[in-house]
């Protein structure tokens, strides 16, 4: 015989505004087995729960159904309340008359309705729900890191600090991401390579982690714990092992006019080629596209010279496979090229800058090649074009962000800041020069940013002009950039020399592939999402797969430090007990009535069916029958829907749970 | 509800992680939307079976909406891939079954689309209150009933 008991939360105003909650807790009671029910004001509060435990030992309840919020929000809350009773876990139910009733709502009598009915639903459900434990599984206590930016060295280290390994994967040729671009780093104006490239050395050295460049994660299989992961390594053309990087193929490559990625394009590279000089590791790749041998079967210049024989024409890409049982996705973001080549669908792109037109309009990261000792001009500030010292540059913000008619709705948050960096660089730089920066708005909230924009300001003698550009044209060998200083409200028109562009931080593009692959949801702009933005914001919804750096939303150096190192602490947590306990939604079969047909395997995701023999007591094979791993089963409940014969059920959303829930409508 | 006003019942079939979850960001964003509908949450729409659909109506249900994560952003890979396969096929065998297919409603919202879950059920709901109750099945009940 069900004892139900249901409580109704008023959740303060937020539902009881809308629904009369002392109403439903009367009516309630009174639907076949409640035998309780009462309102409160707060369900999830201390004393709340303290009713709901008291409830279930008085009134020897041994269901439970609270009518609140989410269950996302506080199933688990109520959940523990109650096992802390004595009832099990898997007895409570949510009744969401929060989310989905009193906020969607306005009309009171409306609301109240839905509310009873959304409560007699649940209660027949959990009519038909049983007792369950938890699942327990053991746990690979080893890392994948799919990023080597400073996010993914960050959480490598720590990780592996920590003493667990940890597999590093890298698409590019080297670790160090975005940050081995940049010249110096706000608000300190330290140097960035001299603060990233001993922590790549660290993690080339650390015996804990194991390290694959020029690589990309291929395939996922698995659960949080127990990752199978394939990592597809492209052929480098070289021999790593027998690689001693002295570099002397890269000096003798004939060809020398590929451009290289790592300056922006602003400068060119050898077809073998090591990204930039402080590279890890310091092994050359071969780029096959522009490589005269395999475009004509000549040359073999690299291969003549070098004198280890470490040059390999023949590599294929190879496949390894790792287990592990975390994942920390650190992909980072890409800079939004606004020229017509490249332009995203989703926006309409800013042609009227000239990006891609005029050489001496160039974007953020290509300003810090610019400025960067190690880059093109060995940090010299000279023009693209005629390598001339450019006596006016103005900088523009915002180009691409905080733009829903034409370009992205968020702000790339970091803008603000580099801009001011950027000025303050070219005018330490350039005593005599002017810097312009066209903004919207700065935002320099964080430590020691204001005081940082203000010296730009107030020391360097930036000249900030609130308002856009609308257009940029050449005359004369000037760039005339036409805008409007909106705080005087005139136009405005300034004949530069260079123009730097702010343009949007935006997801990789192959950032939702990769999603696919690892099964983590993403938003409409390609960054993945995490489960909760407040409380747990560097979870993907999927179980052990955690987030780290630009690629969850844009961010500077600082957050996707601090948020990497928490996503390592989460991995950490995880690896801190040998087996994991999981909730036991799960697909179970019924043996009696499996025919073996098999549909469930068809449609099963994760090969969690497997065959299993039934023999009589002689052990003559009677019949061969289905059977869930329950460690690989995810709880999907495809197999259910799909068995002619119903005798595959998901654990917790059966076909009673479900039928009587529907029934109670 | 008075006699003169039709309000249709509506019953959604929603997954656990995308639509679900964007249901309860319409909320949290305290978007307004009708109230006819009542959801019944599953892991994924890869769960749903048709007879769900049909046993909806036999209770009462005006119209029927099933509704998960976009193709391709499953949360379980590929089990929305099945529900849509199911529901093509499950959709030439409404007119035999004696349902109109207008009343049966396939939609993808994702975790951030609350608007859209908010236009997609005002848009059922409309639609469904302009047709007018869904009485097939009461009778055939009736019927039953009548012939002991």
């Amino acid at each position: 015989m069900m004892r139900i008991g249901v409580f109704v939360c008023h959740c303060g105003e937020n539902i009881g505004k809308t629904v009369d909650c002392p109403k439903i807790a009367k009516e309630a009671v009174k639907l076949p087995n409640v035998v309780y029910s009462i309102d409160y004001k707060y369900m999830c509060s201390d004393p709340g729960q303290n009713m709901i435990k008291q409830a279930i030992l008085e009134h020897k309840l041994n269901a439970v159904v609270v009518a609140s919020c989410s269950p996302h929000m506080h199933e688990k809350t109520f959940r523990k309340a109650c096992a802390a009773a004595g009832l099990n876990p898997y007895m409570c139910e949510i009744a969401n008359i929060r989310e989905h009733c009193s906020w969607v709502h306005d009309n009171v009598e409306e609301a109240t309705k839905k509310a009873l009915d959304l409560i007699r639903m649940t209660v027949e459900r959990v009519k038909f729900n049983y007792p369950l434990s938890e699942i327990r599984v053991p746990v690979t206590r080893r890392a994948l890191v799919i990023g080597g930016g400073i996010a993914g060295i960050q959480a490598t280290l720590d990780i592996a600090g920590a003493g667990f390994k940890v597999i590093l994967v890298e698409k590019e040729p080297s670790i160090g991401g975005h940050m081995s671009q940049l010249s110096e780093t706000f608000p300190t104006l330290d140097c960035s390579q001299c603060i990233l490239t001993p922590r790549m050395v660290e993690v080339y050295q650390h015996p804990n982690v194991k390290l694959y460049t020029y690589s990309e994660v291929e395939n996922v299989e698995g659960f949080i714990g127990n990752f199978k992961v394939t990592i597809r390594k492209k052929a480098r053309s070289i021999k790593e092992s027998l690689c001693t990087g002295c570099g002397l193929c890269v000096q003798k490559c004939p060809i020398k006019k590929a451009p290289s990625e790592f300056d922006e394009g602003l400068a060119n590279r050898p077809a073998i080629y090591v990204p930039f000089p402080q590279a890890v590791p310091n092994i050359p790749v071969i780029d096959r596209t522009v490589c005269t041998y395999f475009k004509t079967g000549k040359c073999q210049l690299c291969k003549k010279v070098c004198g280890r024989d470490a040059i390999d024409y023949d590599q294929k890409d190879e496949l390894v496979t790792e287990d592990v049982g975390a994942i920390i996705v650190a992909t980072g973001y890409k800079l939004y090229k606004i020229d017509k080549k490249a332009r995203d669908s989703l926006v309409k792109g800013y042609g009227e800058y000239g990006y891609g037109k005029y050489k001496d309009v160039i974007d953020g990261l290509q300003f810090e090649r610019l400025a960067s000792a190690s880059g093109p001009t060995s940090g010299e500030i000279l023009r693209p074009s005629d390598k001339k010292q450019p006596k006016k540059v103005v900088f523009i913000q915002c180009v691409g962000s905080r733009d829903p008619s034409k370009g992205f709705e968020y702000c790339s948050k970091i803008c603000c800041m580099y801009t001011a960096k950027h000025a303050m660089l070219y005018k330490h730089k350039v005593h005599d020069g002017e810097a312009y920066v066209f903004y919207m708005d700065i935002r320099a909230g964080g430590k020691g940013y204001e005081e940082f924009v203000r010296r730009a300001i107030e020391e360097d003698r930036v000249k900030y002009i609130r308002g856009r550009v609308s257009r940029i044209y050449e005359k004369r060998g000037k760039y005339i950039v036409k805008g409007e200083d909106t705080l005087s409200g005139v136009p405005v028109e300034i004949e530069a020399d260079m123009v730097v562009l702010a343009t949007a931080i935006v997801a990789q593009p192959e950032a939702p592939k990769l999603a696919q692959t690892l099964g983590i949801p993403y938003d409409k702009y390609g960054f993945y999402a995490e489960v909760h933005p407040k409380l747990r914001p560097v979870e993907s919804s999927s179980g052990g797969i955690f987030l780290a750096g630009a690629c969850q939303s844009p961010k500077d150096i600082p957050e996707s430090v601090a948020m990497a190192s928490a996503a390592a602490s989460k991995a950490l947590v995880l690896f801190g007990n040998e087996m994991l306990e999981r909730e036991p939604i799960v697909a179970k079969v019924n043996e009696n009535t499996c025919v073996g047909c098999f549909y469930c395997k068809k449609v099963c995701a994760y090969n969690a069916i497997e065959l299993k023999e039934i023999r009589d007591k002689k052990g003559n094979l009677v019949k061969v029958i289905a059977s869930v791993n329950t460690g690989l089963c995810q709880g999907c409940g495809t197999c259910n829907a799909t068995c002619p014969s119903k005798s595959i059920e998901l654990i917790g959303f059966n076909d009673e749970q479900i039928y009587y829930q529907i029934k109670a409508l | 509800m008075s006699d003169s006003k039709f309000e249709p019942k509506i019953m959604a079939f929603v997954c656990n992680w995308c639509t679900y979850t964007g249901a309860d960001l319409a909320g949290t964003s305290r978007m307004k939307y009708q109230s006819n509908v009542r959801m019944i949450r599953v892991p994924c729409t890869g769960r749903i079976d048709p007879m769900f659909i049909i046993k909806a109506f036999e209770s009462g249900a005006d119209g029927v909406l099933v509704s998960g994560c976009h193709p391709g952003d499953c949360h379980y890979t590929a089990g929305n891939f099945h529900a849509r396969r199911r529901w093509i096929l499950f959709r030439q065998l409404l007119k035999f079954v004696g349902i109109d297919d207008d009343r049966v409603f396939f939609s993808w919202v994702s975790a951030s689309e609350g608007k859209k879950w908010v236009d997609v059920i005002n848009e059922i709901t409309d639609t469904v209150r302009t047709k007018g109750p869904f009485v097939n099945y009461q009778n055939l009940n009736k019927e039953f009933t009548l012939n002991g």
